[in-house]
């Protein structure tokens, strides 16, 4: 199984953008699977069910949602696992500035709006600056001189990662991103022991405490737990 | 540049050689104000803890990021190693699997194509095959070849070259700035040597496709639909770096549409536009006719249309009098308007 880590600010674009990107996967035959993390509500679940594939959501309530993501990838890949999905996304709300959910050695993709504002990509630190992709939506309702400058500034931030600019209405570069995202020669099995690509300040878990280690074993202290049972979701 | 070098090049001294990386500290938040005397590696091995925790530094991070930067950056320099002059388009599959019915379809700089069909026919598809430079990887399986030749992944998604610009309908300026503001802006980003030449001559020649002129200290938001049309198609003929334009639609207000394609034409771009209306569709050389996924026809836009194409435009120089004539309150009289 496949995974792919995709984070970004709120209302950029992440869904639209993994909706035709999943209906490119569904198109030749892979199977796909979504966990949604967010703070607070989500209907982001609903929109991904009805493409017919297996859909789980989690709400971190107070804990920054990042956190949670950590505190639960483990038992999320387990999941993926048991429905035998060829790719496992998470979608998390990037809420927290301080923090990203990727992981080393996992695709990870960050979504950023060309409407957000040219010093958002220096505002949102990790969650841009450690992605292997960017893909910048809203670039239908923008001038070509606009997108160029915030390409720039995203490239500035990030230089190493590959830029994709993709409609989430239309789906125009959605094609052309499902063949980037997904390499079906990664197999994860688990996340047992590895690491995150940014520690995690503040104080609420073992991750705020610099733990970059992922499995049971490494946690303790305030560790929600997302709901996997078949009731949710 | 090597990594090490750069370890031990002092950060003052760095701003000089590569003046852009001071924007590349300030952006990663580096708080590197009167510590440029120190080597980089000195800066960071010195650099507080409770800072480097507070500004979520990640030290070796920014230095590879670095070091990609400046690289990435020196392909700006190295001006255009290829000009793009054509563009090759190989045929692939209807949406029913049946092959395209051409051999191949050859654009050169300076030419407007119009893209023609029915909704859900293809049109986006093959914009989208021609920005991406198609390899035979997509669902028409269309190979696109530039200057015959077809790209390398990484000429295929540069985010810093990209193939196309586009230009709709639907596009607003959003940023808060002036006209001159915003055009200093696009031009320091495209890191153009004679910035105020080129500044100029966008708002000269924008202010020549509008109806109505425009002052450089309008703030890009409160220009009108012709204006920031004008603005947008002058800004992106003369400063944006890619070769083709893709345009999807323009609306037919206050702006001169006709001199708009001219311009592009003469900045040298490959134009293709996807448009549902008969005067600019026939102001193309060339248009190509989208079926059930494929390429069905390529019509050369004959004499006969040429002139149809001229009395079409009087009928919208009717139509515009008639509006404006509304607009001021006055009576129309159909016979004499025709
Ligand atoms: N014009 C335009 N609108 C877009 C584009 N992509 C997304 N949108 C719109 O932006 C809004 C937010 O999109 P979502 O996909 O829900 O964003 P999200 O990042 O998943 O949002 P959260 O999960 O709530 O953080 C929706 O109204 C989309 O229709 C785009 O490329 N162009
Ligand atoms: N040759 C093809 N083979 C397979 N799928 C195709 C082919 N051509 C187009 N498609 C698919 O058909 C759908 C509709 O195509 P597209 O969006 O390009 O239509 P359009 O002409 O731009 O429509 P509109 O006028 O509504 O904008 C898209 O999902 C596209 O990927
Ligand atoms: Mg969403
Ligand atoms: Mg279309
Ligand atoms: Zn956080
Ligand atoms: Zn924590």
């Amino acid at each position: 199984m496949d995974l792919i880590t995709v984070s970004g600010p709120p209302s950029s674009g992440k869904t639209s953008i993994l909706l035709r990107t999943i209906e490119n996967f569904i198109k030749r035959n892979i199977k796909v699977g979504v966990v949604k993390f967010d703070c607070l509500f989500t209907d982001d679940d609903i929109l991904f069910a009805k493409l017919g594939i297996p859909v789980k959501k989690g709400l971190s309530g107070s804990l920054c949602p990042d956190h949670y993501f950590v505190s639960n990838i483990e038992e999320v890949v387990e999941w993926g696992l048991k429905e035998k999905v060829d790719i496992l996304i998470t979608e998390s709300a990037g809420l927290c500035n301080r923090c990203s959910p990727y992981i080393k050695e996992i695709k990870a993709v960050c979504v950023i709006d060309n409407l957000s504002g040219i010093n958002t990509p220096k505002k949102i630190g990790p969650m841009l600056k450690s992605a292997d992709i960017v893909v910048i939506t809203k670039g239908d309702i923008v001038s070509q001189a606009e997108r160029e400058v915030f390409t720039m500034k995203v490239q500035s931030v990030n230089p190493k990662a590959t830029i994709m600019h993709v409609n989430g209405l239309n789906g125009q570069g959605a094609f052309e991103l499902s063949t980037f995202i997904h390499n079906d020669q990664v197999h994860v099995e688990t996340l047992e022991g590895r690491t995150l690509r940014y520690p995690m300040p503040a104080a609420l878990c073992s991750y705020c405490l610099g733990e970059t280690r992922i499995g049971k074993a490494h946690q303790m202290g305030n560790v929600r737990k997302i709901d996997l049972s078949d009731k949710n979701g | 540049m090597d990594k090490n070098i750069l370890l031990q090049t002092k950060i003052g001294d760095l701003f000089v050689t590569h003046p852009y990386t001071k924007d590349f500290f300030t952006d990663h938040l580096i708080p590197y104000i009167g510590k440029e005397n120190k080597t980089i590696e000195d800066f960071f091995k010195y650099l507080d803890l409770e800072i480097i925790e507070d500004k979520a530094i990640n030290i070796e991070l920014f230095i590879n990021s670095l070091v990609e930067y400046i690289e990435l950056m020196s392909t700006y320099f190295v001006s255009e190693k290829e000009t793009k002059n054509t563009v090759t388009i190989y045929p692939g599959l209807h949406k029913n699997g049946t092959p395209e019915n051409f051999d191949f379809i050859e654009i050169t700089k300076g030419e407007i194509i119009s893209i023609v069909g029915p909704t859900g026919s293809g049109k986006s598809r093959l914009l989208a095959d021609i920005e991406w430079a198609a390899n035979g990887d997509t669902p028409t399986k269309r190979k696109i070849l530039i200057n015959g030749r077809t790209l390398e992944p990484h000429e295929r998604f540069s985010a810093s070259n990209k193939l196309v610009a586009q230009l709709s309908q639907n596009m607003n300026f959003v940023m808060d700035l002036s006209v001159y503001d915003f055009l200093d802006l696009h031009a320091s980003s495209r890191m153009v040597e004679d910035k105020e030449d080129m500044i100029k001559k966008i708002f000269d020649k924008a202010n020549h496709l509008a109806g109505e002129q425009f002052s450089k200290d309008t703030p890009i938001t409160e220009l009108s639909g012709g204006q920031s049309r004008a603005l947008m198609i002058a800004d992106t003929a003369i400063l944006s770096k890619s070769p083709i334009i893709l345009i999807d639609e323009i609306e037919n207000a206050g702006i001169d549409r006709k001199k708009a394609l001219e311009l592009l034409v003469s900045e040298d771009k490959i134009v293709l536009m996807s448009t549902h209306d008969p005067i600019l569709a026939l102001m193309g050389d060339k248009r190509i006719v989208i079926k059930n996924g494929g390429i069905d026809k390529i019509i050369i836009t004959t004499k006969e249309e040429r002139n149809i194409l001229g009395k079409l435009e009087e009928l919208d120089k009717t139509m515009m009098s008639m509006r404006n004539k509304l607009r001021h309150g006055e009576k129309i009289i159909f016979e004499e308007e025709l």
